[in-house]
């Protein structure tokens, strides 16, 4: 066969042309067999770039094309299209990554020149044997699966249901509103968050396209975009939401109280049933079986028998129920860092040290102090109140990173203690402010103005062990003023710790069970930082809010709002194309040994008894190659990873270093 | 380039993890060995053994097959497929007298830019200590056409356990 290569080699500005002499690149491939031209340019990836080949394929008569530029990862597909609007089939087309697998990663030059020679040289021989292939049509199911009822989640839920599709919202706890449904007020405008949130929760409950799987988790993901099977267990409420009216009876009555470590964090009770807050979305409670008298001890019962709609049913199982979704948009949030981990800070071992969860509780009107701001007896208003910023935060020892939003909290809570205590003294122990958003150094502005003190440094300690007169009876915050260059001791009554916020500590797992990626930190990995920042690598699988990094709440709205446009509009282009990388089976080699059938994860792979044979199904393959690299009788063709495609691959990428007994192919080593 | 002796090493990167690694090493700027030569697959359980034949068979010093970490291939569970039919051809190479260095199976995530360059550089020197590979002497007999006596019976590559 003659075919009729183009080689374009890409100096990426000086990216590549710093490190690869792209020149010397450009002029040997041009000598290489079966290369009709050979250039370099400055930018292939640009429109000039993208011209260049396309005039090359229609005047040249071009069969190829090699682009030696960057990762495939970024910029196959648009070179494929180059090819495509030229009418060359898009599959006529090969990519050596000279960017971020060679001129980036050493300076050698010599190396580095030589590599891409051996990078460019193995992707002429595999392009020369790559086969027409078609994208593989896909249809979307217009139903999409939200995880996690957070902001985010019930803002991306609201977008699609109105929008008019089908939504499920899958929530692990009993109710939906994540972190926000704690908060007291949200900087920097100080709107009360239950204003703000319950109205949406409600719509959510409400809404006729919104399926709410409350106190739901996901067990297990199968399929691909467009039709996913998603198997939820709905746990046993233990309560039947057909007869329950929300009354609250029940948990009056339940003689049980709990210390409720999640919404009120650790600050409050709840009773054995309970709905976490009152405007709880779904309003139906549950029954903790761990604290619940009945199930422990076999008696008690009394919600059951209180309860006037005759909803209590202890014989209540899990239900196990199969989802039909078209994609995904994950939203679980995050965890606050526990400040445990920083014995220094004392916390849990000092009582009035707080964590910042449980001050919006405690100045919450709906909490469990009334809003009051109090020490750890419940009654003793705090004369002073030391607030900790960047606890767990931007420490090599915790996490490295920024956690965005303690800053901000940490201000508004200055604020909430003013208002509410106009004679206490206010200390902000800070290493930098950071407040870059909307409002939010005016914010910062307006509290310097309240008179809160602001001590720059990291605190070191915070210690009941008086030293000095006016040190009895309370905490001492000993930290490094960097302003004045001293040491500093400031007792204080109350300590809260600006604590940062941390990926979920099952973020791996849940990424794992949906194919996503975790960055180091444990947060969900976006398919690209600048310019897609909710897709992932996976497809239909989509992400929003603080699972993705630290947020705060008009940012994790955002992008609730974004992963929902993502998603509206592949579901209404109806169809996908997907990559055609899928097996496929020669009858006339398949010797029937079924080797492959077990082999597919998918189950891909059907055997005829009549015929003796298996065959792929190709709307169920997904085309990893396993069955491919198994078959003892090469009866399984890989498309566009034929074996024969690597094999050709590993000659050309050797070029340089074939021992001479290489040259003649053993026959079973070129088999297709 | 020194006059040391250079290895080359064919790189066989899974395209949902290593592949990724390998280019996040790039964008993190990270310096290490140029001598892999990356040839990308969809996963790690594409890897015929044949591949990392041909490979050493053409003059390759060594192979380094990548994939994501177990429970995390993109389709499943195709690295464990990779992970057996890698110990068995360990143990073919065994027979062969090609020494364990010089094919290694190694996991990096996405996300793990820094491993995959180490495991790079590790293998690099490693081979470098080793010497050219010279299949034709080590694995061929002298008229480099019908392979040396094996030590003992070799163990069938291909097959699933
Ligand atoms: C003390 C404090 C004060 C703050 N104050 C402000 C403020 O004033 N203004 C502001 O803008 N921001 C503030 N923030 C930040 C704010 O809390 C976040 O921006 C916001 O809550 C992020 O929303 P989210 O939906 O991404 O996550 P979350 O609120 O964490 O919601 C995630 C939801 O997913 C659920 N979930 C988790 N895992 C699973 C699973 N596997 N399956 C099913 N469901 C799951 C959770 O139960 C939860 O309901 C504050 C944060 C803290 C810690
Ligand atoms: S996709 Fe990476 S090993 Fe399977």
């Amino acid at each position: 066969m003659a075919e009729r290569v183009g080689v374009y080699i890409c100096h990426c500005g000086t990216n590549i042309a710093r490190t690869v002499d792209v020149e010397a690149v450009a002029r040997w491939a041009g000598e290489q067999p079966h290369v009709a031209v050979a250039r370099d340019y400055k930018f292939m990836c640009s429109s000039l770039g993208q011209d260049l080949i396309e005039e090359d394929i229609r005047e040249l008569g071009l069969t190829r094309v090699v682009v030696a530029a960057c990762s495939p990862h970024m910029h196959e597909k648009t070179f494929r299209d180059t090819c495509q609007r030229a009418g060359l089939n898009p599959f006529f087309f090969e990519m050596a990554n000279i960017r971020e697998q060679d001129s980036w990663i050493t300076d050698d030059r010599e190396a580095a020149t030589e590599k891409a020679k051996a990078l460019v040289k193995g992707a002429i021989e595999r392009v020369v044997h790559h086969q027409p292939l078609e994208p593989l049509p896909v249809q979307i199911n217009p139903a999409t699966l939200v995880v996690g009822g957070g902001i985010a989640g019930i803002t991306a839920a609201l977008e699609l249901a109105n929008a008019g599709y089908p939504v499920y919202l899958v929530e692990r706890e009993p109710s939906i509103g994540g972190h926000m449904a704690q908060l007291d007020k949200t900087f920097p405008t100080l709107d009360c968050s239950a204003c703000i949130l319950t109205p949406k929760m409600v719509e959510v409950g409400q809404h006729p396209n919104i399926t709410l799987l409350s106190y739901s988790e996901v067990e297990e993901v199968e399929g691909y975009i467009g039709n996913f099977t998603v198997t939820v267990r709905k746990k046993a409420r233990y309560v039947n939401e057909e007869l329950c009216t929300g009354c609250g009876i029940c948990e009056e009555k339940c003689p049980k109280k709990v210390l409720d470590e999640v919404f009120e964090a650790g600050l409050g009770y709840r009773k054995a049933i309970y709905r976490p807050f009152p405007q709880a979305v779904p309003k139906y409670p549950v029954i903790d079986v761990e604290n619940c008298i009945y199930f422990q001890r076999g008696k008690c019962k009394a919600c059951q028998i209180f309860c006037p709609a005759g909803a209590i049913d202890f014989e209540q199982e899990d239900e196990i129920l199969q989802i039909e979704v078209g994609n995904i948009i994950l939203a679980t949030g995050y965890d606050l860092f526990d400040p445990r981990r920083i014995p220094q800070y004392g916390y849990g071992r000092l009582a009035n040290v707080f964590t910042s969860l449980e001050f919006e509780r405690m100045v919450n009107a709906a909490g469990p102090t009334g809003g009051r701001i109090v020490l750890r007896d419940g009654v003793t208003e705090p004369q002073s109140v030391a607030i900790i910023h960047c606890v767990g935060s931007r420490d090599k020892n915790y996490n490295e990173y920024c956690s965005k939003v303690c800053c901000m909290y940490s201000l508004k809570f200055a604020h909430l203690v003013h208002e509410r205590l106009p004679n206490a003294e206010v200390y902000n122990f800070y290493i930098d402010i950071r407040a870059p958003g909307k409002g939010y150094e005016e914010f910062y502005h307006r509290l310097l103005e309240e008179k809160t003190h602001f001590i720059r440094g990291r605190v070191a300690e915070v210690t009941d062990a008086a030293r000095m007169p006016g040190e009895e009876g309370k905490l001492i915050v000993q930290v490094e003023d960097t302003l004045i260059g001293r040491q500093r001791r400031i007792p204080v009554d109350m300590v809260i710790l600006s604590a940062g916020l941390e990926a979920r500590h099952d973020s791996r797992e849940v990424a794992q069970r949906f194919g996503l990626g975790c960055d180091f930190d444990g947060f969900f990995v976006e398919r690209h930082p600048k310019l897609d920042p909710v897709a992932t690598m996976t497809e239909g699988i989509f992400i929003a809010g603080a699972c993705q990094g630290p947020k705060d709440i008009p940012e994790s709205v955002a992008q609730g709002a974004a992963a929902a446009a993502r998603v509206a509009s592949l579901i209404s282009q109806g169809t996908v194309l997907m990559e055609p990388v899928r097996a496929h089976i020669i009858e006339e080699l398949c010797s029937g040994c079924r080797i492959c059938n077990n082999l597919c994860p998918y189950n891909a792979i059907v055997y005829h008894e009549d015929r003796g044979v298996s065959e792929v199904v190709t709307a169920l393959c997904q085309g990893c190659g396993t069955c491919v690299a198994a078959c003892p009788s090469a009866a399984i063709t890989g498309a566009h990873f034929t074996s024969e495609q690597v094999m050709f691959q590993i000659e050309g990428i050797l070029w340089d270093v074939r021992s001479p007994d290489g040259r003649e192919r053993e026959p079973e080593m070129v088999m297709a | 380039m020194s006059e040391r002796y250079e290895p080359v090493i064919v790189g066989f990167l899974c395209n949902w993890c290593s592949y990724r690694a390998a280019d996040l090493a790039g964008t993190s700027r990270l310096h290490y060995a140029p001598n892999m030569r990356p040839i990308r697959v969809m996963c790690s359980g594409r890897v015929d053994p044949q591949f990392v034949l041909k490979a050493l068979r053409e003059g390759a010093d060594g192979v380094l097959i990548a994939g994501c970490h177990p429970g995390e291939c993109h389709y499943v569970e195709g690295n464990i497929k990779a992970l057996r039919r890698y110990i068995l051809l360990k143990r073919l190479l065994r027979q062969l007298g090609v020494e364990e260095e010089r094919v290694q199976l190694i996991w990096a995530s996405a996300s793990e830019g820094n491993v995959l360059a180490e495991a790079v550089d590790r293998m690099t020197e490693q081979l470098r200590a080793l010497g050219p590979l010279r299949w034709r002497e080590t694995v061929l007999s002298g008229d480099g056409h019908r392979p040396s006596p094996l030590p003992q019976q070799a163990a069938p590559v291909a097959e699933e356990v």
